[in-house]
């Protein structure tokens, strides 16, 4: 594979992390585990993969993202102001009152969000009536999502999972941001989802796992789910949650906390 | 009044309380225990506490299987998936079959700010009060929301218990009666009552106290924290006394507590009346503070309403 977009797309999304990082610690609140852990699947989908152009940002034939895990709306917001929907300056409005940039995406007040998301378990579903239309409109587009492995926990997921497969949506990627924590711990122990690809492969769905902080693999598992068989394609990331900032690695206590400034120092400083 | 805990704390408190008393005593989440404060229970009785994960519907279900078999349950997660995501669950599952389910639902309103509209139940009053069998409490500060808690493990049958997540003001002492269906007076006055619930009594109380000093106009206060079965008795006493009603909560000015007194008042003693709460509108992100304000609904935004309820009472 190319190297050089490899390290670009690597500077990239290093880059979105230290947006995330000073753009919750601007807030005062909000989420950077769950931002940091997909950070590399979004940079990889929103500097490489997807057909957008921000100038048309409606433009019927684009693919579409949707972040169900609407808490890792940092990360989307990082993303399309690096891809040129949106002065980068604004980011530092998150979660302020009068900001597009609400808390949880809101599609009505920010271009290039696709779908309102916040109350988790239901990007799928918005989701798989995007791939239909496309399907009966003769389009050519791929719908993408991303899922968090506590999210799955919501019984409508796997009521969208049965209809994606029934409807034989292989025009559906979803990445499944599998760092093994949510809120209240490790979900295994909360309440496993496990054993994740037994679950979607009997779901009817093509499944591939991959390491999540690894673009060739993600560039790589991503060519494969056009094979077009039929079926749609969940891409099981194995994840770090707070990927790259070595004092929220693995902690459940970043799930929802922001960092004081002297933390966003130190997270940028590692995230150089 | 310098004391401040916020409802959603006081609920943590007091189950764990209830716990030590009563071992019928049951907790179900969804994910949210350090947010609800139902973390407090499962670390004093594990065995009694159960995670259900995101899956708000199913935990709907499981309490309501707990109920039937003799246990007294506490559901807990935000207002919003308590009454929205799980509508049908409380529904059919615990309001019809009139089981003895207490749905405890933290940061509802619009004071949850930051996470946005998404996040913020201003419509959770309206969904809960129209179902049958249900009792609705929102408690205005920590002591009452023990109160409302304790009283939920009394009443025999589904009870909804709204709870905020800014610390709040505490209203009421040591000594004070918690009667469901019972509202309180909390000021005296005899030109207008402001009838609120939730934070809203402080707000109101605020008001009142400038309406006093700036305009001379004398405010009593009701304390509404129940929403039903509603104290209608004790409206149409403060609509005869006063001759005026302004309505204060963070909620829907459709559907909430405006609307059951509008209800009430319009069918046995109608006088000039005016709802203050959120416009049809959905929320959105900022700072709680700054979100009452630009909504309409702080202690200066009731004060206006009052003056204007005023100018219409004969
Ligand atoms: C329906 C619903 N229930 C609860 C929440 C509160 N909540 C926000 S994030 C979260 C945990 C999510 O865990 P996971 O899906 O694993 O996300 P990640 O680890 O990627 O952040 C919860 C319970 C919510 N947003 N929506
Ligand atoms: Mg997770």
């Amino acid at each position: 594979m190319d190297r050089e977009l490899i390290a670009n797309l690597e500077e990239k999304a290093k880059k979105i992390r230290r947006h995330i990082v000073r753009m919750i610690g601007e807030a005062g609140s909000g989420h950077p585990g769950g931002s940091l852990s997909s950070a590399d699947i979004v940079t990889a989908l929103y500097f490489n993969e997807m057909r957008i152009d921000p100038q048309f940002p409606q433009w019927p034939g684009r693919d579409r993202f949707v972040l169900s895990k609407g808490h890792a709306a940092p990360l989307l917001y990082a993303a399309l102001a690096e891809r040129g929907y949106f002065p980068a300056d604004d980011l530092m409005t998150l979660r302020k009152m009068g900001s597009p940039l609400q808390g949880h995406p809101a599609m009505q007040k920010l271009q290039g969000v696709e779908m309102s998301t916040g109350s988790l378990g239901q990007g799928l579903s918005a989701a798989n009536g995007m791939a239909l239309a496309g399907k009966l409109n003769n389009m050519d587009y791929h719908v993408y999502v991303l899922l968090g492995d506590g999210e799955i926990q919501e019984g409508q997921v796997w009521e969208a999972a049965m209809a994606a497969s029934h409807y034989k949506l292989d025009n559906v990627t979803v990445f499944l941001d599998h760092n093994k924590l949510q809120i209240d711990g490790f979900t295994r122990k909360v309440m496993s989802p496990e054993p994740l690809e037994e679950k979607w492969t009997s779901f009817g769905w093509n499944v591939q796992v991959i390491d999540g902080h690894n673009i060739e693999q993600i560039l790589r598992a991503l060519k494969q789910s056009y094979a077009g068989n039929g079926k749609p394609n969940i891409i099981i990331a194995e994840t770090v949650k707070g990927k790259g900032v070595s004092f929220m690695e693995g902690e459940v206590d970043w799930h929802g906390s922001a960092p004081k400034p002297d933390q966003v120092e130190k997270a940028l400083q590692e995230l150089a | 009044m310098a004391d401040k805990i916020s409802t959603r704390e006081a609920y943590g408190k007091a189950l764990v309380e209830l716990g030590k008393e009563n071992k019928d005593v049951v907790v179900l989440d969804a994910d949210l225990s350090k947010s609800t404060k139902t973390v407090n229970f499962s670390r004093e009785f594990p065995e009694r506490f159960f995670d259900m994960g995101i899956a708000e519907q199913n935990m709907m279900g499981t309490a309501a299987g707990l109920a039937a078999a003799g246990k007294i349950p506490f559901a807990s997660t935000f207002a919003v998936f308590a009454t929205g995501r799980t509508y049908d669950q409380v529904r059919n599952s615990i309001a019809y079959p009139a089981l003895n389910v207490a749905v405890a639902a933290s940061h509802a309103g619009i004071t949850v700010g930051e996470d946005g509209a998404s996040h913020q139940a201003l419509e959770d009053i309206a969904l809960m009060r129209v179902l049958p069998n249900m009792t609705v409490f929102v408690p205005a500060d920590g002591p009452q929301t023990e109160a409302a808690v304790r009283a939920a493990v009394e009443i025999n049958g589904p009870v909804y218990i709204r709870l905020g997540r800014p610390k709040i003001p505490v209203l009421y002492g040591d000594n004070f009666e918690f009667i469901p269906g019972k509202a309180v007076k909390a000021r005296e006055g005899k030109d207008v009552t402001i009838i609120a619930c939730g934070l809203m009594v402080s707000y109101a109380l605020e008001a009142a106290d400038q309406l006093e000093k700036e305009e001379g106009v004398s405010a009593a206060v009701l304390d509404m924290h129940t929403i039903k079965p509603l104290d209608a008795a004790s409206i149409v006493e403060a609509a005869r006394e006063t001759g005026a009603v302004v309505t204060a909560e963070e909620h829907s000015i459709i559907g909430g507590l405006g609307s059951a007194v509008a209800e009430t008042l319009g069918e046995t003693l109608p006088v000039p009346m005016m709802r203050v709460g959120m416009p049809d509108l959905f929320g959105e992100s900022g700072k709680p503070d700054e979100l009452i304000e630009n909504y309409g609904m702080s202690a200066s935004n009731i004060n206006a309403v009052v003056k204007e309820v005023l100018t219409r009472k004969k």
